[in-house]
């Protein structure tokens, strides 16, 4: 198969590879995907909680060339951005950006549902958090 | 010294044509490109000649009477033909064939179409190394039993099966016993008389011949076997294939042949030499990286290995100047992992990080040294980049682990 430039790019310089403490509050880790299918997806954000916004992250991803593109892409894609904003990436966006073939949108598709992944997990600890805070005091946020 | 890039070791799927073979071919394109089956003048007397030598240096190659030999398009129809052409032609005596999970699909989609005609078929399981077991064959085989078709070395993991022994019992059940040579031939001894062999393919590009040519061994004595033809027409190969001959190409396999009889002692034992060599290389450098299939029951040019943790087609597409292929569901169209790899049980996290080596006569030693000094370093750094890779590393067992899958 031939891979786009762009393709090729990410995946001879992905970026933002590493791994962030999946425990820290601020931290939402989305692990998508399974081995026996020949992809997983580990995409991580850091989130700013005053400003709502994805200050940072970090993927690792088992799968094709064109699955380690789309996880590279889509790190690159959320920084900056907030996570409401950041859940409007839609696969066929990654598709397009990257030139995909139709035999590797579903690369595209786990890359979309690894941001989507990453933000509930970060937003399931806000609502922890919340409940916790909110026993105590009252909640500073709405 | 480096070596020239791309480097080809792939050659399970085909073979460059030998320049020798070539060079004997190319007469019958031009000057003798008469039809071997004109017997009034003398073009068609030389390219009949061209073909009698040719069926006789194939029969040489695998222990053989030259008669024996009927030249196919290649060793796809060279199956359908033995397969079919046995349940045509003994269906009166049974309609139960036995085959095993690993074949190739020239075998397995003829078995599929002839169920659909009323055949039963038998698919035996391989055992963990890649062999079938000789006591579930035996066990399998009933008086409707009119055919064993199991190959002798696979495609992918270059594994060889009991051979001889399968012969002895098809023998004494007194059934056929039909095996697709494409990757033995010219590469380990095939002696159709020792390994108790009815019917035999054989493929031309597999061994430094041309594509588009094959050939079917078919058996004259103890017994006499008959195939009812696939093709008909003009009554060619004693009516057991119709059509007009290739010449150049049966020329081309005849001395594809010749080559590999005379090169087989000294060309397999560099073969192996080069394979421990890549294995040695890749498996000294990198942890949690296993061979598929057995290694004592192995074509010497054969090396199957998955590289845990690194996905096949983001390996391939690290060591883009070296031709090998992958068991990745990733890099095939259906988009599920080998099946020859499943059949073994290999797990299909492991099936997808398998890659086949296949050397070859071109090969050489400075090839294979780039060759695994890439693949080490590519599997190092996808690790890297492997979740699973750093959960492994975290001692957390994969396997108990839930993953969604939708
Ligand atoms: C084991 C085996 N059988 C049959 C074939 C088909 O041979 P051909 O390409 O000559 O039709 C191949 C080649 O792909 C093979 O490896
Ligand atoms: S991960 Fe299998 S095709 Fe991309």
């Amino acid at each position: 198969m031939a891979y786009s430039d762009k393709v090729i790019d990410h995946y001879n310089n992905p970026r933002n590879v590493g791994s962030m403490p999946k425990d820290d509050p601020k931290v939402g880790t989305g692990m998508v995907g399974a081995p026996e299918c020949g992809d997983v997806m580990r995409l991580q954000i850091r989130v700013n909680p005053e400003t709502q916004v994805i200050e940072d992250a970090k993927f690792k991803t088992f799968g094709c060339g064109s699955a380690i593109a789309s996880s590279s892409l889509a790190t690159e894609w959320v920084k900056g951005r907030t996570v409401e904003d950041a859940l409007h990436i839609k696969n066929t966006d990654i598709v397009r950006e990257l030139s995909l073939p139709p035999v590797k949108i579903h690369c595209s598709v786990l890359a979309e549902d690894a941001i989507k992944a990453a933000i509930g997990d970060w937003k399931r600890k806000q609502g922890a958090d919340e409940a916790q805070a909110s026993a105590a005091t009252a909640s500073a946020k709405e | 010294m480096a070596p020239k890039l791309p480097i080809y070791m792939d050659n399970h799927a085909t073979t460059p044509v030998d320049p020798r073979v070539v060079e004997a071919m190319l007469p019958f394109f031009t000057e003798r490109f008469g039809n071997a089956a004109s017997r009034n003048h003398s073009f068609g007397w030389t390219a009949e000649e061209a073909v009698e030598n040719a069926r006789a240096q194939i029969a040489r190659l695998i222990n053989a009477t030259p008669k024996e030999i009927i030249f196919t398009s290649g060793a796809t129809e060279s199956d359908n033909l033995a397969i079919k052409g046995v349940a045509e032609m003994y269906r009166e005596k049974g309609n139960h064939i036995i085959t095993q999970a690993t074949e190739h699909k020239a075998v397995l989609d003829t078995c599929k179409r002839l169920e659909k005609y009323g055949f039963e078929v038998t698919y035996l399981p391989v055992e963990r190394d890649g062999r079938v077991n000789l006591e579930d064959l035996e066990r399998a085989i009933t008086p409707k039993t009119i055919l064993i078709t199991i190959m002798y070395a696979n495609n992918e993991i270059g594994v060889i099966q009991p051979v001889a022994e399968i012969g002895k019992i098809a023998q004494k059940h007194g059934v056929l016993f039909h095996t697709d040579g494409v990757q033995a031939v010219g590469k380990v001894p095939v002696d159709v008389q020792r390994d108790g062999i009815h019917l035999l393919s054989i493929s031309g590009h597999k061994i430094y011949g041309p594509k588009g040519v094959g050939a079917l061994y078919v058996r004259r004595k103890n017994p006499r076997v008959q195939v009812a033809a696939t093709i008909d027409g003009g009554g060619h190969e004693r009516g057991m294939r119709s059509g007009t001959l290739n010449v150049p190409g049966i020329v081309g396999l005849g001395k594809a042949c010749e080559l590999c009889q005379e090169e087989m002692p000294t060309e397999s034992v560099r073969m192996a030499a080069l394979r421990d060599r890549l294995q040695r290389a890749i498996m000294g450098s990198l942890d949690e990286v296993y061979v598929n299939g057995s290694l004592d029951h192995r074509l010497p040019n054969n090396l199957n290995i998955s590289f845990a943790y690194v996905e096949g087609e983001s390996l391939l597409m690290g060591i883009n100047d070296v031709a090998v292929s992958s068991g990745s569901a990733c890099t095939s169209a259906t988009l599920e992992p080998s099946y020859v790899l499943k059949a073994l049980g290999v797990g299909e996290d492991l099936a997808h990080t398998s890659i086949r080596f296949g050397l070859g006569r071109f090969n050489t030693e400075e090839e294979v040294d780039y060759v695994a000094q890439r693949v080490v370093e590519t599997v190092k750094r996808l690790r890297e980049l492997s979740p699973l890779y750093d959960l492994a590393k975290e001692g957390v067992d994969l396997s108990k682990m839930s993953w969604k899958t939708d």
